[in-house]
């Protein structure tokens, strides 16, 4: 063999070599045309001389391989016409020996062996032998390996089969068995040597090469599986082992991944099921290096999708133990392989549990016990990409396959694996998982199951050891907690007392979520908290024991700790609005002392927090507006909460600002409905008031600007006195509403007043609205009879 | 024809987790050709969302949008008709309908569409149109007990509008339908 040899050299001998075949193939036609028998046998020998060559890669080889098998296929047929033309078969197996050298005359003899068997003169399973035997006479690797595979092709439609008409007289499939194994053995000991051909130093070209001749030897294994008379209890007692015995005993990496593979492929899934016991005993005993976990993955997928291929077939998978077996399988080889990289290990568990979710689906403590991985424990932290990858397809394959976290949570060993994931990882499996929760609509409904769920999406809920946050991106972090957010809607059960179990445990995880987290997760709890407060009151008449915790007072007495909790972060706006919120919802279950408590909350908070004067506006509007529906109130309460609402409303910033929020706390004074408050006469202070501010805005505005404000507020308080005049308010007058009307057209007829087409609307709607009031006639057409327009 | 979405109080994530989801399947982009927001969405994801069913999108802001860019009010002209937008936390007492009437006739619209009290309501009131097409989401309110998922689908042909009424009850769509007529054109001046 000559080491260096570069391809355009070997592009030379190939050439050569078939220039050389074709030479002597031509003699071979022109011998055969004359019916000129040792003739031909001499050329067509010179011919597969050419195959005797060392100097080609197996991949040129073969190029030169398949034009003498060409030319031998002629031959054959001239065999075949020389025996019907009386010559006898044995003396043509007899003739063909006498040519010089080795491998040619075995292609000679495999050739004229095909015709023998077709001639039926000799038992099929002698031929066989023998030249099975024979070939045992070529031992150079890539030579023999192309013999054996001629000899495999010309007898493979003349095996000794059930059914084939070789069978009988002594032939059994049995023979051909036995012959194919015997092929596929030697074959498989003349690729592993190829190895120990050439140098060290070109050890991976070799590999390549022996990787383009594996199909060679997999080619008897698809022969086998061929053979009708393989059934399973042949496959079983004769087959697999001599195959696994071949497998195992030859000790090559190349050659026992790929036959394994092979294995696998090849024969029915049904025979792996029955036989997975010698088949997986195997695996521990393979090379080290082997990929198996690759072989046992396919294997595993293979057998998810036999297994639902058909209802009928699930119960012998049961009744073999498929899983037990692969289980304990896998633990022997990743014991068996210590140097066995982590990803590894948990590739094969991803496997088996997707192999479990298929096939035992009802099984939870299958999937828990595919889950736990032993490897992991006292390992750190996983960093290598690929087993993230697999630990999130382990973690993700039982929320897809239930469709519903609900059963996944009750999976012990699934929060222990989540812990070696980093913290990047983490929270995108927490993503998946809440996001499984929404898509199906899942609800979580015991308090139990929320503190297992928080468990696995802890990556989202607080803030992990490592000091990486500050690289975190605001609009992921955002997306993030909206998602906890949401989730919080899911966590819901009918009955309060659970309900609440329910609450309180989000609670706890939620307030060690820190500052940053508690103003998305805070609204959600504190709405789920007030639903419950909502459904209680409606069963208030109901009896009530005296071990129930879920009452409406326990409820608020969580929810102030919890808006507390938020007020310190601090975000004043949004507690102040929850406050708000409770203050009115423990109004209508009429515990007044809880909500003053909430208004005094809400109170303090806007004293000292709320610094904004846009702001300001919006909160003291939204006091004004919860404070005036409320009914629980005492007189002496109300008194105080109103006082102070009045108070702020004046101190707001702009003048116009502090006109609007004092008339609007005149509805403070008059609340229909309900007795008692119609106190007209504070109705009119508040009006005054805001008329005397809009005056005030007004002047302010002639000497920054030396131009009058706009009349608008003007417009905007006489709309309020048409509002208390409409409501039967005896404090408003018409003749008070006339002098602001003739007020208001006097603003507007200014020189110094700017133009304003908004506020001329305004006020020529609120007129067409007067005319309409007059027009209507009855008890409110003679009530506005008096206002001239 | 112009077909006009009117929606809010979605209140996602604070007292919703999404919008249900028989309206998303029903709330299919290029078929509206506004919408109008009445405000608390109250995240940019729901913003987004309504934005991809149609860009010509008009927000007044909840109290609980932290968004300072949508304003208080908002007012627009769509064919004869001149409609606002406002949330109505402003408006004491809520939802009271002489109070609204009077914002109504601050804007000077024809249509005013409003929210808060997360109670579907429409009525005609002085020639022109009071709506509040409810929460989106069914929010808890604490000023309307067993919110039912609503919304409005303004079909405004002329001078003619019908008010459609999506409200979803226990898991079924129902829908009604209030036919209005703008006697006279709007005038912006006496």
């Amino acid at each position: 063999m000559l080491p260096d040899a570069g391809s355009e050299d070997e592009e030379k001998w190939l050439a050569e070599g078939i220039a050389s075949l074709q030479h002597n193939a031509f003699y071979m036609h022109r011998a055969l045309d004359s019916n000129n028998l040792r003739d031909a046998l001499k050329y067509s020998a010179q011919m597969l001389s050419e195959l005797r060559t060392s100097r080609l890669s197996p991949h040129k080889y073969y190029e030169l391989y398949m034009r003498a098998f060409d030319e031998l296929r002629k031959l054959e047929m001239f065999f075949k016409e020389e025996t019907k033309r009386g010559c006898s078969v044995i003396d043509l197996y007899e003739l063909v020996q006498h040519a010089g050298n080795i491998l040619p005359r075995l292609y000679l003899l495999c050739t004229v062996g095909s015709v023998c068997i077709q001639s039926k003169e000799t038992p099929a399973k002698e031929i066989l032998k023998d030249l099975v035997e024979m070939c045992r006479g070529v031992q150079h690797p890539v030579r023999g390996l192309f013999l054996r595979s001629y000899l495999s092709q010309i007898s493979r439609d003349k095996l000794p089969d059930i059914g084939s008409e070789y069978e009988g007289d002594g032939d059994s499939f049995i023979d051909a068995v036995e012959f194919v194994l015997q092929n596929f053995t030697e074959m498989n000991k003349l690729w592993v040597r190829m190895q120990h051909q050439g140098p060290v130093r070109e050890k991976e070209k070799r590999d390549k090469e022996r990787s383009e001749l594996r199909d060679l030897v997999g080619k008897n294994l698809h022969v086998l599986s061929q053979i009708d008379g393989v059934d399973l209890d042949i496959y079983k007692d004769t087959v697999l082992p001599r195959v696994l015995e071949q497998v195992v005993n030859c000790k090559d990496e190349l050659a026992q991944h790929y036959l394994m593979d092979c294995i696998i492929q090849v024969f029915p899934d049904e025979y792996h099921l029955q036989t997975l016991e010698t088949l997986l005993g195997a695996c521990p005993q393979l090379q080290p290096t082997v990929d198996i976990m690759t072989v046992l993955s396919q294997l595993m997928d293979r057998l998810s999708n036999y297994a639902t291929s058909s209802t009928e077939i699930l119960p012998e998978f049961l009744q073999v133990e498929a899983f037990a077996k692969l289980s304990n399988a896998i633990g022997k080889v990743i014991d068996s392989q210590p140097e066995m990289p982590i990803v590894g290990a948990i590739t094969l568990y991803v496997s088996l549990l997707k192999f479990t979710l298929r096939v035992h689906p009802d099984r939870l403590d299958y999937v828990d016990q595919g889950a736990c991985v032993k490897k992991l424990s006292g390992k750190p932290k996983i960093e290598d990409n690929k087993a993230t990858k697999q630990i999130v397809a382990l973690l993700s394959a039982p929320v897809e396959k239930y469709n519903d976290i609900d059963t996944a949570l009750k999976l012990s060993n699934y929060p222990r694996i989540m812990d070696h994931l980093d913290n990047a990882t983490k929270k995108i499996m927490a993503v998946v998982i809440i996001q499984s929760i929404m898509k199906n609509n899942t609800y979580i409904s015991t308090a139990d199951k929320v503190e297992a769920l928080f468990e696995l999406i802890k990556g989202l809920i607080k803030d992990m050891d490592e000091i990486q946050d500050e690289e975190l991106d605001e609009e992921d972090f955002k997306e993030e907690q909206n998602s906890v957010a949401r989730l919080i809607h899911m966590l819901y059960n009918d009955y309060p007392e659970e309900m609440l179990e329910i609450i309180q445990t989000v609670r706890k995880h939620i307030l060690l979520g820190g500052p940053k987290r508690l103003a998305f997760t805070v609204p959600p709890l504190i709405f789920s908290a007030l639903k419950l407060v909502r459904r209680l009151q409606v069963h208030e008449g109901d009896e009530v024991g005296e071990d129930v915790s879920a009452t409406p007072k326990k409820i608020f007495q969580i929810l102030n700790q919890i808006i507390e909790a938020l007020s310190t972060i601090p975000s004043s706006e949004l507690s102040l609005r929850l406050y708000l919120q409770c203050a009115e919802a423990a109004n209508d279950c009429e515990l007044e002392p809880v909500a003053y408590e909430f208004f005094t909350q809400a109170f303090i908070l806007y004293e000292e927090e709320v610094a904004d004067s846009k702001a300001q506006v919006t909160a003291i509007h939204l006091i004004i507006g919860t404070l005036q529906r409320m009914t629980v109130f005492g007189v002496e309460n109300r008194d105080t909460l109103t006082h102070k609402a009045t108070g702020y409303s004046a101190k707001l910033l702009k003048k116009p600002d502090q006109c609007r929020a004092i008339y609007a706390c005149s509805h403070l004074f008059w609340v229909e409905n309900q007795d008692g408050i119609k106190d007209g006469e504070r109705v009119l202070l508040c009006l005054k008031r805001a008329i005397r501010i809009a005056n005030a805005a007004q002047q302010m505005a002639n000497v920054t600007r030396g131009s009058s404000g706009p009349v608008t507020l003007f417009v905007e308080i006489l709309n309020k006195y048409l509002y208390f005049f409409e409501k039967g308010n005896p404090q408003i007058t018409s003749s008070a509403i006339q002098g602001l009307i003739e007020l208001i057209m006097n603003e507007m007829q200014s020189d110094n007043s700017p133009s304003d087409p908004s506020a001329d609307a305004f006020f020529s709607s609120t007129m067409r609205y007067i005319q309409f009031q007059k027009q209507k006639g009855g008890a409110m057409g003679e009530k506005y009879e008096p206002i001239k327009v | 024809m112009v077909l006009v979405l009117a929606l809010g109080d979605l209140h996602i994530p604070h007292r919703a987790a999404d919008l249900p989801s028989k309206f998303k399947s029903m709330l299919v982009p290029g078929k509206i050709q506004h919408i109008l927001c009445t405000g608390n969405l109250c995240i940019k994801e729901i913003h987004d969302y309504l934005k991809s069913l149609c860009p010509d999108l008009h927000v007044s802001r909840g109290e609980y949008d932290e968004d300072a860019r949508y304003s208080e009010t908002k007012t627009l002209t769509i064919g004869q008709f001149k409609l606002g937008l406002c949330h109505g936390h402003q408006v004491v007492p809520w939802g009271d309908l002489d109070s609204l009437a009077m914002l109504q006739r601050q804007l000077d619209v024809d249509i005013l569409v409003t929210g808060h009290t997360h109670q579907f309501k429409a009525y005609k009131h002085e020639g022109g149109v009071v709506i509040n097409p409810g929460s989106a989401t069914g929010a808890y309110s604490s000023i309307t007990y067993d919110v039912n998922p609503s919304f409005v689908l303004m079909d405004i042909d002329g001078l003619r509008v019908v008010v459609y009424v999506y409200e979803l009850i226990d898991g079924e769509v129902k829908v009604d339908k209030i036919d209005f007529k703008k006697t006279a054109p709007t005038q912006s001046a006496p």
